[in-house]
């Protein structure tokens, strides 16, 4: 049987290649239409070249970040490439997360992909989703809510910030030479990012 | 010799830099061509580690990037390199930037003076 990892990233796989068209469609806004179709071959590649069975959290997110660097193409490559990888360190060896463990996650992953882009918050990138969200998880965790309670609070503080990218320019990435032309448009990574925690966060209910 | 790594979106925009700067350098001039994925457009920071371990003959290497992501890219394989190579990343136009380069190269230059040559294209004026 599938390992619980591997079914989490395939659920992100699909959500992300169910709504790779509207991810292109926001990239021709501000970019250059390509964010969809490189995130839906990032992850069918993935999921082809992961082992089903490997219950190693750690190996498993390794593998996804690898397989994201080259077979992505676009920045969200290198970012969720280097995202991935971060937290895999993390995870290594672990069969099963914590809630902690989830957060020292996406507090490497946050840190990677800052590092990689030499990005910050209200730059319109995905960090303006997954920063918030990455607050919401800490004070959830502060009133002791369960993983599930979490994760739609950090997904609702994720909408909140795609909705945040339409009213900001963006400063890094191709929608940069747009200047503030990129204003009224919502930033594709800010949403592939927002997809892939509704994708988790609907697994975590399914458990 | 200093080796070279031309990254850029598009497989052929790689190579036809490529083509045109090693027409200026010595044939022992490492300059190798790492763009594109899978055939398409983008940049995959594997074929650039690649390119970079090829590219090394052990006094360094120079790569010289296109738009976006090809920096984010570089410097990705440059984490991913296996062995101990030291990798610049020149911040200059590629295609004028490579040419300086490759001749400063081919003369035997180390890497500073190779990267010193490749920054000065930022200067060049065509009228
Ligand atoms: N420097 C950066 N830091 C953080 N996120 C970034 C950065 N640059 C781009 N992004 C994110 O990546 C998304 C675009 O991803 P996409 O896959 O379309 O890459 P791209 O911009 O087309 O890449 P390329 O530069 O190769 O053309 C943006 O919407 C933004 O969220
Ligand atoms: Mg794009």
């Amino acid at each position: 049987m599938a390992s619980a990892i591997y079914q989490c990233i395939e659920q992100i796989g699909s959500k992300i290649i169910e709504h790779k068209d509207f991810l292109t469609e926001l990239d021709r806004e501000i970019g250059d239409a390509d964010h969809g179709i490189n995130m839906a071959r990032g992850y069918s590649e993935a999921l082809k070249a992961l082992p089903q069975e490997e219950e190693d959290i750690g190996a498993v997110l390794k593998k996804t970040g690898m397989t994201l660097l080259s077979k992505v193409g676009g920045a969200s490559g290198p970012l969720y490439g280097t995202a991935y990888m971060k937290a895999a360190k993390v995870a290594a060896g672990k069969k099963a997360l914590t809630l902690e463990d989830g957060k020292a996650m996406l507090e490497e992953a946050i840190a990677g992909i800052k590092m990689r882009g030499k990005a910050v918050q209200g730059e319109k990138t995905m960090l303006d989703a997954l920063i918030p969200a990455y607050e919401a998880l800490t004070e959830g965790m502060a009133a002791g809510k369960s993983p599930y309670e979490c994760l739609a609070d950090m997904c609702a503080a994720a909408e909140k910030g795609v909705e945040y990218t339409k009213t900001i320019r963006a400063t890094k990435g191709r929608a940069s030479y747009l200047g503030d032309r990129s204003i009224g448009h919502q930033d594709p990574g800010a949403t592939s990012s927002l997809y892939t925690l509704e994708a988790i966060r609907d697994f975590v209910k399914g458990l | 010799m200093v080796g070279i790594v031309i990254v850029s979106h598009s497989e052929k925009l790689a190579e036809g830099v490529r083509e045109l700067a090693s027409q200026m350098a010595s044939p022992d001039l490492p300059i190798i061509a790492a763009g594109g994925i899978d055939g398409g457009i983008g940049t995959d920071a594997f074929k650039i580690q690649a390119g970079i371990e090829e590219a090394d003959r052990g006094e360094g290497v120079l790569i010289l990037a296109d738009l976006g992501s090809a920096i984010m890219s570089a410097e990705t394989a440059i984490d991913l390199l296996e062995r101990e190579i030291r990798v610049v990343i020149a911040d200059t136009p590629v295609v004028e930037g490579a040419v300086s380069a490759a001749v400063t190269a081919s003369t035997g230059a180390g890497l500073d003076e190779v990267l010193e040559a490749a920054m000065e294209a930022r200067e060049m004026h065509k009228l």
